[in-house]
């Protein structure tokens, strides 16, 4: 055995070994990754968008904006309250409705219902909406986000879907985008 | 002692440490920077120390599931004894630290430290402010209350805007489609492992990178770093003027830090734990959510930025800044280090203060949000209402009713969103006053469907007597001639 020959043989051994540690690191990249990005793998999950009811239509009187809560549809054991979501249900003449999320448009805090002014506000950076969601002043670029909804055996059932976010109000359309309601 | 000698021996033949540990404390240091100038770096690192002690005392009671984790921190609150201190300690432990980084970073700003060959050192230091920010961000999460639900929201509203990847990166933040337990449990894997993990990674370099290329000496007028010499000469003057570090310099670090400990326990004794404020359920809608203290600036800046600037604003400003602070001693890796020559560092130091001082100030006093309860909580000032006629005196009670006072004060009372009233008469005609309620404008909402026009009539009629007692109410002239 020449002695040329011993480091060669070391060098494959190592090529080999690290070969191995790459093929069982590619191995655990996968399911690795997989669990990392899991939240935006789960639309295929049943029940992710989902018609949820919030309550009898006699609750909406015509003409007023009330307070509704529901629970979002995808639940894990440790959601406790923040499985929970409040939006504003406007009940514009008995037989058309407005469901608005909570989220205010410009960053997400609530805003709030005034039914003597007829605005929303925030209490965030001041945002003001009109009744029917439409901007009145403040930072908000746009409308309050609104959810689609029907009326379905004397209920109240809203589309849920990802919470509203300026640069992602997913199912909920923006009032500029909104098509004429279904119901 | 003998016994304790002999043990210590023991262990040294086989680790073999004191020799160099021994060695590094008493490597020699620039005779001048055994100062009170130079302590900052070495109080950041204690209290360090103790947010991982306080923080893992913490963990032992706190749950992090959205369902649990408020009712956790009340239990350490109120039935562990010693935990509202514990927690104080850590809430105080985290403001004092990111005042300290924040200091040492101006200080080493100052005298010029980033340059060569400490480029490095000013890198990793960096990037040991964003992970600072970025504990406190996740530690305000952690404390899992109404602020921290929407403050998620706030933080997700933002990510939301990058183009693109904006829904893609909501939902990794947020763990879901909603903020919910597994938004907490990652925030909770963020401040708990993989940030203090990066943290003591980093801080290990950063102390490395100091000891192997030594202490910045004090900056003097005049002497120019130049990449060709600068070693040579530091050399030189370590050789020549230095003074062991141990003892001779560190007494001022051991002092200080011993002074800050004692300032945190302080504040943490007398003023006691932050929060829990009310508790994380979406449904209570009754509150104005607010950011912890170092995040206030950013609160104001977003308040009075144009809604069109907002979204490049926020995402463009944050990167320039970064790498602006990143490849600072690229470009200004040699020159003149004393403060004394360099007024345009020293103007960037004070115009960054003086904005981040004032929009913090403005973000603790909110002066753009609505007062929600003005309009039923603050009656309207007396001296509006006496003497004054039927008509004025509804056209007040409109005022309250229709919610006016929430964003317009008198006399100093109810909200500042909209300019002050007290004087409005005086400004705005008549029919400018009415144009103004019906039409808004101006970041004011339109009135016109919500006001019947008896009510405009009367709120006018009451808003035309808000001038001072010596001030004629403004009036259109060119409708007296018209009109006679």
């Amino acid at each position: 055995m020449s002695s040329t020959e011993r480091p060669s043989r070391r060098g494959i051994f190592i090529k080999l070994g690290v070969l191995l540690n790459g093929v069982a690191g590619a191995m655990l990249a996968v399911p690795i990754l997989r669990y990392v990005l899991s939240p935006l793998i789960r639309n295929r999950k049943p029940g992710y968008r989902a018609w949820v009811s919030l309550g009898s239509v006699g609750q909406f009187p015509a003409g007023q904006t009330r307070f509704a809560t529901y629970r979002n549809p995808v639940v894990t054991p440790s959601d406790g309250d923040t499985a929970k979501i409040a939006c504003w249900v406007r009940n514009i003449d008995g037989e058309r409705f407005q469901v608005f999320a909570i989220n205010c448009a410009h960053l997400g805090c609530p805003v709030r219902w005034f039914a003597q002014s007829n605005l929303f506000m925030c209490p965030c950076h001041g945002g003001a909406y009109y009744e029917d969601g439409s901007r009145a002043s403040g930072p908000p670029e746009r409308g309050l986000f609104e959810y689609r909804y029907k009326i379905d055996g004397g209920a109240l059932f809203i589309e849920t879907d990802d919470m509203p976010t300026p640069g992602a109000p997913g199912a909920l359309a923006s009032l500029t985008l909104r098509k004429p309601p279904c119901a | 002692m003998r016994l304790i000698g002999k043990v210590g021996r023991w262990f040294d033949d086989r680790l073999q440490l004191g020799k160099p540990i021994m060695a590094t404390m008493a490597h020699p240091v620039p005779r001048r920077t055994a100062s009170w100038f130079y302590v900052f770096g070495s109080a950041a690192l204690t209290v360090f120390g103790l947010q991982v002690v306080t923080g893992i005392l913490l963990a032992i009671l706190y749950v992090p599931s959205a369902g649990e984790a408020w009712n956790a921190l009340l239990v350490l609150n109120h039935q562990v004894s010693a935990g509202w201190f514990i927690r104080a300690l850590h809430g105080w432990g985290s403001n004092f630290m990111l005042a300290i980084v924040l200091i040492h970073m101006v200080q080493v700003f100052l005298f010029g430290a980033y340059k060569f060959p400490r480029e490095l050192t000013w890198i990793v230091g960096v990037l040991l402010l964003l992970m600072t920010l970025g504990m406190a961000f996740t530690g305000q999460v952690l404390r899992f209350d109404q602020d921290a639900y929407w403050g998620l929201g706030i933080g997700a509203s933002i990510a939301s805007r990058v183009p693109l990847l904006g829904p893609a990166l909501v939902n990794l933040l947020l763990g879901g489609p909603i903020i919910a337990g597994a938004t907490l449990s990652r925030f909770f894997a963020l401040h708990v492992f993989v940030i203090p993990g990066l943290l003591i990674a980093f801080v290990g370099l950063h102390l490395l990178l100091v000891l192997k290329l030594g202490i910045n000496e004090w900056p003097m007028p005049g002497r120019i770093v130049r990449r060709a010499t600068y070693v040579a000469e530091y050399h030189e003057l370590t050789q020549r003027d230095g003074i062991p570090f141990v003892p001779a310099a560190v007494w001022k670090d051991v002092i200080f830090s011993g002074f800050v400990l004692l300032s945190i326990v302080a504040c943490a004794a007398l003023l006691g734990p932050f929060g829990p404020g009310g508790q994380p359920d979406p449904t209570i809608i009754q509150t104005a959510p607010h950011p912890d203290p170092f995040f206030l600036w950013l609160y104001a800046l977003l308040s009075y930025l144009p809604p069109a600037a907002e979204t490049p604003v926020l995402l463009i400003g944050p990167a320039v800044g970064l790498a602006v602070l990143l490849a600072l001693p690229l470009f200004a890796g040699e020159g003149e280090k004393s403060w004394k020559r360099r007024p345009i560092a020293v103007l960037t130091i004070l115009l960054a203060a003086v904005t981040l001082g004032s929009l913090t100030h403005l973000g603790t006093h909110t002066p753009w949000s609505p007062v929600m309860d003005a309009w039923s909580g603050e009656p309207i000032p007396e001296q509006y209402l006496k003497g004054r006629t039927a008509l004025e005196r509804h056209g007040a009670l409109v005022f309250q009713l229709k919610q006016c006072h929430n964003c317009h004060s008198l006399d100093g009372k109810g909200g500042q969103r909209g300019p002050a009233l007290d004087r409005v008469a005086v400004e705005l005609t008549k029919d400018q006053l009415i144009r103004q309620v019906i039409q808004g404008g101006g970041n004011m909402p339109a009135y016109g469907k919500n006001l019947s026009p008896a009510e405009t009539t009367a709120l006018v009629a009451f808003l035309e007597t808000l001038h001072p007692a010596g001030q004629a109410p403004a009036r259109d002239a060119s409708r007296a001639a018209i009109l006679p």
